[in-house]
């Protein structure tokens, strides 16, 4: 069968409209090129927009001690040294001209008392580092660039969502199918190159931070397309998530809150975090109550408070004070900051965290504590790429942002995900730019790739009988929510492993009703096989990394074990199919240049 | 809890009409968990919007019981007893079921002047708190678009849309003429283009906006206002012709390429 | 070159879901215009009558007072009674004297923002409260004449200002009443609260937030305006309220001096 979709050809396609894909377009386009961006919501709605606290650069504006320097170390000590010691160090280095160039382009951050831009403190920086706008930071971020790139006149092809990439006959990439999801109507792209910026895939667990975007099709697509992924067992359980009502369970009470005063107590009104400091931040945090209490005034007065310890920690504290007993009656803990600040300061400080909990939980947050517990909120997994040019191992195929691993190693500090969203979005403009340049990229698209995607997608409404996707997206987040969630055992992934093949053959037969425009249903269909390639890598990572660290925790084995800082688990497949073989193998970690061995070995 | 009974409208351009659903409803629920249950369970095909579930997208508007809410902020235990009535934007053209076409706010985007700044400083640009509090408000935006579907000047007009941005780009022109780096001037193009003079202040963007932006008093008024500065003060017209025009006018910034 | 019309990918004429009715609202959204609609159709009524009264509007020094309805101040006719007559006066002008000035404090109220707000819905039901459709079908705003003159807002609130100060001067002079000297009676603090009033009206007054520093783009760069405008901005949210207080105010303190001045009851003296 022979169809003619509807079709668009670019020079640089980039998928996913969070900030990482706009950087990208907008340094794309400033090189001359036509660029095309596809995202399967409407403009301005990705991801990014959700993020509250603020995006981390060493500017030093409130304290001038701070350097790219410092910003490195705490990243890769928050990563526990799984980072890829390259993508950090330029992180660290260009971030703060990423955070100044969007106030040319109309972004106004909160401004320091000299009229620079105001930084706050979050967990595992040393110093006020986040760049912030009250706690909305994401929509002032992807609002400047989105305004930009329209500005620029770029294309943007909105509720489109792209279903698999497709190569050319040498293997390079040449560009994508996708369906409108308003029509269901195919569509097919070429471009010289395509930049993943998909965002996460933290969907696939019950209690999340992520919307319905968060499928992992990036991930899923490049891992299809011949691309590596790292790091996949790298979940990070942001500490806290509301817990009550159940409608909002997972949905993400900002770092912030602690950033300013906010404290941890169980339900015997105790600070507990000072019980579950772990010996490498001894050094740094507070012994005391009072000592941190001094800390948010005059950071030379004391150490900081153990509640703004690296995420990790402090999700594993209170999983396991919950398991002790010591919950709030929902099964989480308290997050108080209405006894330790005054109503207005909160209400100035966190405007939409008031409003949030207002709204949709009743507790006033300025006269009474929070419940909070963990949620499923950021994969520090993702593509394997080139620190600078953010190239992945296929040719013309780019990856930034939160689908791309590496940068974050084992976990990620707040704050750093959005300026990892421009520093790398930047670089991925640049690296296919360069690689058009080269000359080298594809030109004719395999249309035998495009008519098996579409007949794969299809195939759901010829099923008379079958299962419902909704049903199965249902089990899914249960499963890996028991089984791969915070705390992992080799019995539990093994189950999970197991499970999932029976997932797979549930996929294979879903049955969708109605038609192909603007159907959920349909469009879950198509989500859950990019669902179910993140979720058996995740596993296989877990099963494999017989250690704990970062967002991975093994009961089993609970101590982190220095053999394992040495490589990444990389998963491949061969088959190029969603249900195709997955291949782990170790992949070594890049080797560290000495000037920065130097620098983790003397400011430690 | 009781079951509530859910009168959705359904259908496409072709037609449609209201369908009722009877669900399940738990303790602290918004509409949005109820429509995710008929999805759930008896509409897999239900068409609605939605990302964050957290009011922060704006993604999930339409209009419950008659005026436009987001349905992810919208308890269901502070509706009134009885059956909840839900229906799409009636603004935008109609795609399937809740979800509308809002192209016509893109396309007003396109039309934005961008801000026009100094070069940058070494070290980045000064700004003080006082000077981008106001501009800070109206970026609080989440693009609803709840205030284009219920201001009356598209809503029962529907020619108006040649020729009106609508409240959201109104915020927007204000921010920007309100922004202490820019170098821009687009009280004509407001005037001319933008349809400001459409407005009758009659407030409903303001009661309907989800972020409480104070929209018709602190950006629709101001903006009036300055372009009465522009165009309709006799004194600052006669000031202007003495002086001669030394900014940039809004026709040529509209088509100034951002730096 | 400007953006045109034809330069817009907008297209009209979409087909548009829901259900074609009115409104959906099953609210009271109709008692918001019905409450505007009767209390300033009741002051329209009460002020023309008042005005075409030219007479109890002054109480005077043959009862030791000096005590002028607002309606009448200032009194620029000759045919004013004794002793309210400004100090310039029109000869010949043989109507009540009110007709003279009110057309400024009326011009000020019918440019008002807010007013505009409040009479486009329950007069105009354009449109009557928020989804609930317009009852018109074809709608210009305020782009053409006559309505494109409410951009002359300003001009009125210039005006206002004129009226506030001899208002002001009013209250101030009634606290000194002729034959007994300086005291207090009833009649002085309705005026002087009205005076206020209107002064809490007007400095909350759009125009004048815009003109007194709303018109700058950085703040910083101005810090007077500055706190001129922070000072005003928090006045000007209760513009409203201050509207319909000042409103209702002024037809009291009219209906008080008339009350005094037609014998009624006489001003009670506090002190
Ligand atoms: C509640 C919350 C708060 C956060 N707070 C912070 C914070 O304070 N600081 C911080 O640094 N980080 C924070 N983060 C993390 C950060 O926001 C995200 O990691 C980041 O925004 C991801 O950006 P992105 O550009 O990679 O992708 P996203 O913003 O997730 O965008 C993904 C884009 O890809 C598109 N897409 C995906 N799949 C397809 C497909 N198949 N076809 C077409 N398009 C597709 C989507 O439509 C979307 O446009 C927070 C995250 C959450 C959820
Ligand atoms: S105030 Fe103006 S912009 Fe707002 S809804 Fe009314 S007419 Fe529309
Ligand atoms: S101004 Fe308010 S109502 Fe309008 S789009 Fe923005 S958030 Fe929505
Ligand atoms: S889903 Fe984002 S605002 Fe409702
Ligand atoms: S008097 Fe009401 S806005 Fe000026």
């Amino acid at each position: 069968m022979t169809s003619s979709y509807e079709h668009h050809d670019y020079d640089v396609l980039i998928i996913g409209a969070g900030g990482a894909g706009l950087r990208a377009a907008i340094e794309a386009k400033q090189r001359g090129l036509k660029v095309g961006i596809i995202t399967k919501s409407l403009l301005g709605k990705a991801h990014t927009v959700m993020a509250e606290g603020g995006m981390a650069a060493a500017m030093g504006n409130v304290s001038a001690e701070d350097n790219w320097q410092v910003h490195f170390r705490d990243t890769m000590r928050g990563g526990k040294f799984l980072n890829n010691n390259r993508m950090a160090e330029l992180h660290a280095k260009e971030s703060p001209d990423r955070v100044r160039e969007l106030e040319q382009w109309g972004a106004l951050f909160d401004r320091t008392k000299e009229g620079k831009i105001l930084q706050r403190d979050f967990g595992g920086h040393r110093y006020a580092r986040l760049a912030h706008v009250g706690d909305r930071t994401g929509l002032e971020l992807i609002r400047t660039l989105q305004q930009k790139v329209v500005s620029m006149d770029t294309d943007v092809f909105m509720e489109c969502k792209v279903l698999k990439l497709v190569h050319d006959e040498n293997g390079r990439i040449a560009g994508c199918v996708a369906y409108w999801r308003p029509t269901g109507e195919f569509v097919t792209f070429s471009a010289k190159a395509i930049i993943l910026a998909t965002g996460g895939a933290g969907k696939s667990w019950k209690f999340t931070s992520n919307s319905w975007e968060g499928t992992g099709d990036g991930h899923a697509m490049a891992l299809w397309a011949g691309a590596q992924l790292i790091d996949m067992e790298c979940i990070q359980f942001h500490p806290t998530g509301m817990v009550w009502p159940l409608s909002v369970r997972g949905l993400l009470v900002t770092e912030g809150v602690r950033g300013d005063g906010g404290v941890l107590r169980n339900s015997e009104g105790q600070r507990f975090m000072f019980n579950y400091v772990a010996p490498m931040f001894r050094d740094e945090t507070a012994e005391s109550e009072e000592e941190g209490d001094k800390w948010y005034d005059d950071h030379a007065a004391g150490r900081r408070p153990p509640e703004l310890l690296p995420r990790d920690e402090v999700a594993r504290a209170i999983n396991s004070e919950v398991k002790a007993g010591r919950g709030t009656p929902h099964g989480g803990v308290y997050l108080d900051i209405a006894s330790r600040r005054t109503p207005e300061f909160i209400r100035r400080r966190l405007p939409s965290m008031y409003h949030q909990f207002m709204e949709l939980a009743g507790v006033d947050i300025t006269s009474e504590p929070m419940e909070i517990g963990p949620t499923c909120h950021y994969i520090m997994g993702g593509v394997k790429v080139d620190a600078d040019s953010a190239a992945t191992l296929v040719p013309g195929l780019f990856a930034a942002g939160e689908c791309a691993g590496g940068m974050h190693g084992a976990n990620r500090l707040g704050g750093n995900s959005l300026s990892d969203l421009v520093v790398f979005g930047r670089r991925a403009g640049m690296g296919a730019a360069d690689y058009i340049e080269s000359g080298q990229a594809a030109t004719s698209l395999d249309m035998s790739e495009v008519e098996e995607a579409v007949q794969e997608a299809l195939a759901p409404f010829d099923r008379t009988e079958g299962e419902n996707p909704y049903d199965i997206q249902r089990d899914l987040q249960e499963m890996m929510q028991l089984n791969v969630g915070i705390i992992r055992t080799a019995g539990e992934i093994e189950d999970a492993i197991t499970q999932l093949e029976t997932f797979t053959d549930r996929v294979k037969n879903i049955a969708v009703k109605g038609g192909r425009a603007y159907n959920p249903g349909w469009n879950l269909a198509t989500d859950l096989p990019a669902m179910l390639t993140v979720c058996k890598t995740v596993a296989r990572g877990a099963s494999l990394r017989k250690e704990s660290r970062g967002g991975h925790t093994r009961e089993d084995f609970p101590k982190a074990d220095p053999e394992f800082a040495k490589f990444n688990f990389a998963h491949t497949t061969s088959g190029g199919n969603w249900d195709s073989e997955i291949v782990t193998v170790e992949s070594p970690l890049l080797p560290m240049p000495d000037e920065l061995k130097a620098l983790l070995e003397e400011t430690k | 809890m009781a079951d509530v009974t859910m009168r959705i409208w359904r259908g496409d351009a072709s037609g449609g009409d209201f369908e009722n659903y009877s669900v399940e409803q738990n303790e602290g629920e918004v509409v949005l968990d109820v429509i995710h249950r008929i999805q759930a369970t008896e509409a897999p095909d239900l068409a609605c919007r939605w990302n964050c579930k957290a009011g922060k997208c704006g993604s999930c508007a339409a209009e419950i019981n008659g005026k436009p809410r987001l349905m992810c902020m919208t308890r269901m235990d502070q509706l009134p007893e009885g059956p909840v009535t839900v229906t799409p934007m009636k603004t935008f053209p109609i795609i399937r079921d809740l979800v509308t076409d809002v192209s016509f706010n893109f396309e007003q985007a396109k039309k934005v002047p961008a801000l026009m700044p100094p070069p940058m400083p070494e070290g980045g640009y000064i700004m003080f708190q006082e000077d981008v509090e106001r501009g800070q408000e109206f970026r609080k935006c989440i693009e609803c678009f709840m205030c284009q579907d219920v201001c009356h000047v598209i809503r029962d007009h529907e020619a108006n849309k040649l020729h009106y941005s609508g409240p959201r780009f109104f915020i927007r022109y204000a921010e920007l003429e309100m922004h202490p780096l820019d170098m821009n001037d687009r009280r004509d193009l407001v005037r001319e283009e933008m349809g400001l003079g459409y407005c009758n202040i009659t407030k409903c963007c303001t009661e309907v906006c989800p972020e409480h932006i104070k929209i018709t008093d602190n950006a629709i008024i101001p903006l009036k206002e300055r372009v009465v500065d522009a165009h309709y003060d006799p004194v600052a017209w006669l000031g202007r012709k003495i002086r001669r025009k030394t900014k940039t006018s809004a026709a040529d910034a509209a088509v100034q390429p951002a730096p | 070159m400007a953006v045109t019309e034809s330069s817009t990918n907008v297209v009209l004429g979409g087909t548009r879901g829901g259900p074609d009715v009115a409104t959906l609202r099953q609210d009271r959204w109709w008692l918001q215009p019905v409450v505007t609609v009767s209390v300033l159709t009741a002051f329209v009524i009460y002020s023309t009558w008042a005005a075409f009264q030219n007479k109890y509007y002054y109480v005077g020094a043959n009862v030791h007072r000096d005590l002028i309805s607002p309606f009448y101040s200032p009194c620029l006719a000759s045919n004013c009674v004794p002793g309210s007559k400004a100090g310039f006066a029109f000869s010949g002008w043989a109507l009540s004297p009110a007709l003279l000035i009110l057309i400024f404090p009326l011009g000020f109220r019918l440019t008002c923002y807010y007013y505009r707000r409040s009479y486009y819905r329950a007069f105009w039901w354009s449109p009557p409260a928020c989804a609930v459709s317009d009852a018109h079908a074809s709608y210009t705003g305020e782009t053409r004449f006559p309505l494109i003159m409410q951009n002359l807002h300003r001009y009125f609130f210039f005006a206002g200002l004129i009226f506030n100060t001899l208002l002001t001067y009013d209250a101030i002079r009634a606290f000194h009443q002729p034959g007994l000297g300086w005291g207090v009676t009833v009649g002085t603090i309705v005026l002087l609260v009205n005076a206020a009033l209107l002064w809490l009206y007007s400095l909350s007054c759009h125009a004048c937030r815009h003109l007194c520093g709303g018109q700058v783009k950085s703040f910083s760069k101005h810090p007077i305006r500055y706190r001129f405008w922070k000072f005003l901005t928090p006045l000007n949210a209760k513009h409203m309220n201050f509207a319909w207080a000042s409103l209702i105010f002024v037809a009291l303190t009219d209906v008080y001096v008339r009350l005094v001045a037609s014998g009624v009851f006489s001003d009670y003296k506090i002190f």
